[in-house]
């Protein structure tokens, strides 16, 4: 007990003194996320004000065969820019991005229009660009009002009631809560969260076994008489303590974040206060010890630095794949999936952040299930830490 | 005390270590000598306890060491032939690491060492991170570490590799002192003149075996040869013949 406590000191303390580890653990990996998260919810936001509040901008060729039409839009508020286009023209003009939309009234359009045949309308935008989608989206609902509103005239000019030609009314209703909408944007956040925890762990796990193997110092340490579980374990409580510090920044970070972040105005509400953060850092508490565990327990199988710092890349991505498979089915909180690492955390974190009721026994099963997968890897290392071939 | 009882090790195909067996006594210093190769970090592995042989056993003050808490362990120290240290600890954390493993009270630490920065002529770099030391630096602190915890009993892989003039003459100086101070002290080598000026006794491996096992000037005598590197090579290739 006394040696995996000295472990655990001399680990610390040599690695607060490690530039890169700092940087890593307490800078890169807590707070990426948060800034990442922040920076992506501020441009959807942007977007969505775009959509609705901007004017709709129109060019539009041949207004003088549509003078109805014309004043039709402008009474919509669209802005239209007129101009002589041609077919080809427009197109040419599209494709250069020189215009977004254009808007073509055709010469038979008035004449065909004044004879009760359908009048010909050309609109030409490239479905590639999203924002070009957008608006020749608006501009095809504007028309459709306009049609439906000459259809009802002509139909009441004939004494026929318009309302024959509208067989059904479907009435569409949204059940997705504010919240509801969020989980995606969420899922992006836990998973920061649990990046932040293994980046945190990431260089002592590399350098407390393949960076003690290639400097040299790991065979003089294997001389004492001292438990190879007490050496490998304060190694391991040492990454852990790492890893709690860039989980705390993290989430302090995220707390930030959303005070200027405002995803009401997207629709959803998450709650994120210095209260729920206390509860979120509980929930991933018990995903430290497993993180740690299987970072030295890759580590410890890798020959130099180099080599371990490729397979640990990989597993800072490990706890996504629950993720994005639950995002894929989208799974609702059940008790079973809260055996699964990870995927626990995240559907915990989840549902603290849209405000919604946690069992306790989720959170229990949640927590029980990571520290055994913790013990059952602990075991592991400190099996492969007894064996000669650790030396390589 | 160390002893080795008929050590065998066998990495795959190949016979690392066949049947060595000696015995190093206190006040003494035991060279192991032999080319590259021959089994002396094999050997010497197995003696301070990171390889378990296959048969056979080695012994320290009549302890068998064996297990990850040996008491054997405790009473020896080891200088492995690769001699890292941590980069962002200075020397004297270095070493104060390895005695507080070996559960040793701070305030003994801190006296100890105190006295081995003076002994080994640490004193200037004791305080800077170990990251920018030379090899000389390096192989002292290392050395400060195997002994902080006083140990009777000294294992050294190599120990003068890669060390100049004047630091040979330094660590050449201080087992003599130890031996003086009636502690055992084991080397491996392949520097044939600093086994012959500094060792009782010299053991000679070749291929996993020993070849011979006496004095120096004994083991000259008894090839007929002039020198020791003389009857060195003649006994290996002697070995080589035998095969």
């Amino acid at each position: 007990m006394r040696a995996l406590f000295t472990v655990f000191v001399k680990e610390v303390l040599e690695n607060f003194r490690d530039r890169r580890t700092l940087v890593s653990a307490l800078l890169f990996g807590p707070l990426f996320g948060p800034i990442l998260f922040g920076a992506m919810v501020s441009r959807m936001l942007d977007q969505s004000v775009t959509e609705s509040d901007e004017v709709l901008s129109l060019s539009i060729s041949g207004d003088a065969h549509a003078p109805n039409l014309t004043r039709f839009l402008e009474s919509h508020g669209v802005q239209l820019k007129k101009s002589t286009l041609s077919e080809s023209e427009a197109r040419a003009q599209v494709a250069k991005g020189k215009a977004q939309v254009v808007l073509i009234v055709p010469r038979e359009y008035a004449e065909r229009f004044i004879a009760a045949m359908p009048a010909p309308l050309l609109l030409v935008a490239d479905s590639t660009d999203s924002q070009a989608r957008k608006t020749a989206e608006r501009a095809r609902m504007l028309l459709a009002n306009y049609n439906s509103g000459i259809a009802q005239l002509r139909l009441q000019v004939r004494g026929v009631n318009p309302l024959l030609v509208m067989p059904i009314a479907v009435n569409e209703v949204d059940i997705a809560t504010p919240s509801g909408r969020a989980v995606i944007v969420l899922g992006f956040m836990t998973y920061f969260v649990l990046f932040a925890v293994l980046m945190g762990g990431l260089y002592l796990a590399i350098d407390s076994t393949a960076g003690e193997r290639e400097r040299g110092s790991l065979e003089a340490l294997l001389c004492l008489p001292v438990a190879r579980a007490s050496l490998v374990g304060g190694k391991i409580l040492a990454t852990c303590a790492f890893m709690g510090i860039s989980l705390a920044i993290s989430l302090a970070a995220f707390v930030v974040v959303f005070q200027f972040v405002a995803l009401e105005r997207l629709g959803m509400s998450a709650n994120l206060s210095a209260n729920t953060a206390v509860l979120l850092f509980a929930i991933c508490l018990p995903f430290i010890p497993l993180g740690a565990t299987l970072m030295t327990f890759v580590a410890s199988f890798t020959r130099s630095y180099r080599e371990a710092q490729t397979y640990l890349t990989s597993v800072l991505l490990v706890p996504t794949l629950p993720i994005a498979f639950a995002s894929i089915y989208s799974l609702r909180t059940q008790s079973s999936l809260m055996l699964i690492p990870s995927l626990s955390q995240h559907l915990l974190m989840t549902s603290v952040l849209k405000d919604e009721p946690i069992a306790i026994a989720d959170f229990l099963v949640s927590a029980g299930s990571s520290l055994i997968f913790a013990l059952i890897l602990g075991w592991l290392v400190a099996r492969h830490w007894r064996r000669e071939t650790l030396l390589g | 005390m160390i002893e080795a009882h008929s050590l065998c090790k066998q990495f795959g195909a190949i016979r690392a270590v066949n049947e060595v067996s000696f015995l190093a006594q206190n006040g003494q210093i035991t060279g192991l000598l032999g080319p590259n190769g021959a089994g002396k970090s094999t050997c010497l592995r197995m003696m301070y306890g990171v390889l378990t042989p296959d048969s056979g056993s080695a012994r320290i003050d009549g302890i068998e060491m064996r297990g990850e808490t040996s008491l054997a362990r405790a009473r020896l120290g080891v200088l492995p032939h690769a001699t890292g240290l941590y980069g962002n600890l200075t020397a004297r954390e270095n070493i104060a690491y390895f005695g507080a493993l070996h559960g040793i009270s701070r305030a003994a630490i801190r006296a100890r060492v105190a006295a081995l920065a003076r002994t080994l002529n640490m004193e200037e770099f004791i305080d800077r991170r170990a990251k920018g030391f030379s090899q000389g630096q390096r192989i002292k602190v290392a050395l400060a570490r195997a002994l902080v915890h006083e140990p009777q009993n000294l294992l050294l892989d190599e120990p003068t590799n890669g060390l100049d003039v004047m630091a040979i003459r330094n660590v050449r100086e201080m087992l003599l002192q130890l031996k003086a101070a009636g502690h055992c002290i084991v080397f491996s080598s392949h520097v044939m003149q600093e086994v012959a000026a500094l060792c009782d006794q010299v053991i000679i491996i070749g291929q996993g075996r020993v070849l011979a096992h006496d004095t120096p000037a004994a083991i000259r005598a008894a090839s007929g040869a002039a020198t020791l590197e003389a009857a060195f090579i003649q006994l290996l290739d002697g070995a080589e013949a035998s095969i």
